[in-house]
């Protein structure tokens, strides 16, 4: 009964953490190809579909602790899910924000080559992807290198960031651009802090323990 | 539309005039769980023996208003126009305390029902029932080498399901079960529990409780009676995470009750 109910829940979580992985990919690749097409499948199918996943994923929760009362690690388990449901949904709107830049880069010539981006997006990704399988395999020790992989993606963040300030400052006629490439990675930095999140969470409901506070920041900027 | 098993059109019981149960239009759902919750005393058990006409058989006791028994939506029952027996066959029900037959072996337990209504069966036909039956409520091959034996001697948890199997041999469309683990230990309560729950196919079942949590764990649906009222009715989700009544609210959360 209770177990059926918060494997059925499991399921539809790792979905949509599928789901919210292929948006970040999509829209990468939509920039890279120049995909219209793919971009505006983020934002007009995929973008909507993971709101409607959240709300019935935190009914799901709801219901589940109001009816069957759950302690210990089940109940670390289901209120897990419902943060990571959060930043799911959050890390869906950074796609969204993501494709939107794009879909404005594509229409124009290239500031410069895209390195350091694609790189950037590739480790997010894997750190997304990472912390939704320490989830799914109980595993901390995969959880603990997503915590430590966030310095990472923050160095390709002041990486790109410092390249285009150079560009803005020789070439003013590209600020509009570069301003759009930072955007992109700074959702993807948010996105990894997200990921970073959801690593520290299931070290949480493995080993009950609380590792956010001592090591790692709470504040993020927007 | 869901598919409704059993309607009451504003019921009403008393006993000895004194009104228990007070106007109640409930409609329960075919092959669901519906758990009908409320602190003692506010007419849970009067409910149900009201829907197979086991209320009538108390003293100065009378009811007012419809039930009818939907067999398909051309088959319509009405409850009171009809012989209770057939009622209570197509309607069984499940006491509190488990009460096999002291009298009878386990293998008559089961087809109690048949041999007090008089109906005869085969050999054959008859230890096909008692072994599908007791299959369903997983006792069999607990009590098989025993089934000559009363069905006294066996554990509480055991006796409510051979109660189980007693009503399930008369395959009826409704099981009415009256807080059947109240008399029981956890662990026989969670058999009983996971049983109802895979019955759910086989039958529907209407399950009085007090106990929020037994409510929550297994019901679909969930009726919230006080004071011989219908408070509140509806998906157990909805009623446990958002019911409309500041009643409902208060025996959910244990102010009262
Ligand atoms: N046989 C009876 N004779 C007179 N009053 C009864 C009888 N059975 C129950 N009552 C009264 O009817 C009311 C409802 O009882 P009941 O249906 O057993 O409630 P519940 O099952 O919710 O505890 C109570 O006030 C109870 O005292
Ligand atoms: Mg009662």
């Amino acid at each position: 009964m209770f177990y059926e109910k918060l494997n059925k829940l499991k399921e539809k979580i790792i979905e949509q953490g599928n789901l919210v992985e292929s948006m970040i990919e999509k829209s990468i690749r939509g920039l890279i190809n120049k995909d219209k097409a793919l971009l505006l499948e983020v934002i007009q199918i995929d973008e909507p579909r993971t709101n409607e996943a959240e709300i019935e994923i935190d009914e799901m929760c709801i219901n589940l602790i109001a009816r069957f009362q759950p302690t210990a690690q089940d109940l670390r388990t289901i209120i897990m899910i419902l943060k990571m449901n959060n930043d799911l949904e959050r890390i869906a709107d950074m796609a969204e924000n993501i494709s939107e830049s794009a879909l404005f880069l594509i229409e124009r010539p290239m500031v410069k080559p895209l390195i350091d981006l694609p790189k950037m997006a590739e480790e997010t990704m894997r750190m997304l992807k990472d912390s939704i399988d320490s989830f799914i395999k109980n595993d901390p020790k995969l959880a603990k290198s997503v915590c430590e992989r966030d310095d990472v993606v923050d160095a390709y963040r002041d990486q790109i960031l410092r390249e285009l300030v150079t560009y803005m400052i020789s070439d003013p006629t590209t600020i509009e651009r570069a301003l759009h490439l930072e955007r992109i990675s700074r959702n993807l930095e948010r996105i990894a802090d997200l990921a970073t999140n959801i690593g520290e969470d299931v070290i949480y409901i493995v080993e009950g323990k609380v590792i956010k506070h001592g090591r790692y920041k709470e504040g993020e900027g927007a | 539309m869901s598919d409704i098993v059993l309607k009451t059109e504003n019921l009403t019981a008393s006993y000895d005039e004194h009104i228990v149960v007070k106007n109640v239009n409930l409609s329960i759902i075919r092959n669901k769980i519906t758990a009908i919750m409320g602190p003692s005393g506010c007419g849970k058990t009067t409910l149900i023996r009201c829907f197979n006409r086991m209320h009538e058989l108390s003293p100065k006791a009378k009811v007012e208003g419809k039930v009818l028994l939907i067999e398909n939506s051309n088959e319509i029952i009405d409850v009171y126009s009809v012989d209770p027996m057939l009622v209570r066959r197509k309607i069984g029900m499940v006491f509190q305390k488990p009460n096999p037959f002291p009298t009878m072996s386990i293998y008559e337990n089961v087809i109690a029902g048949y041999i007090l209504n008089g109906i005869k069966l085969k050999k054959s036909e008859a230890d096909e029932i008692v072994e599908e039956s007791l299959k369903k409520v997983s006792l069999w091959d607990e009590v098989k080498d025993r089934l000559r034996k009363k069905g006294t001697f066996l554990s509480g948890g055991q006796q409510q399901r051979l109660c189980i199997a007693r009503a399930l041999a008369m395959k009826p469309d409704i099981i009415l079960l009256d807080e059947p683990t109240s008399a029981l230990d956890p662990v026989a309560t969670a058999k009983i529990e996971e049983l109802i729950e895979q019955l759910k196919d086989t039958v529907t079942i209407v399950i009085v409780t007090h106990n929020v949590g037994q409510a929550g764990r297994i019901s679909d649906y969930v009726a919230f009676m006080y004071l011989g009222e219908l408070v509140e009715y509806g998906p157990t989700d909805v009623i446990f995470t958002r019911p409309s009544h500041e009643k409902t609210e208060e025996f959910l959360t244990g102010k009262i009750g």
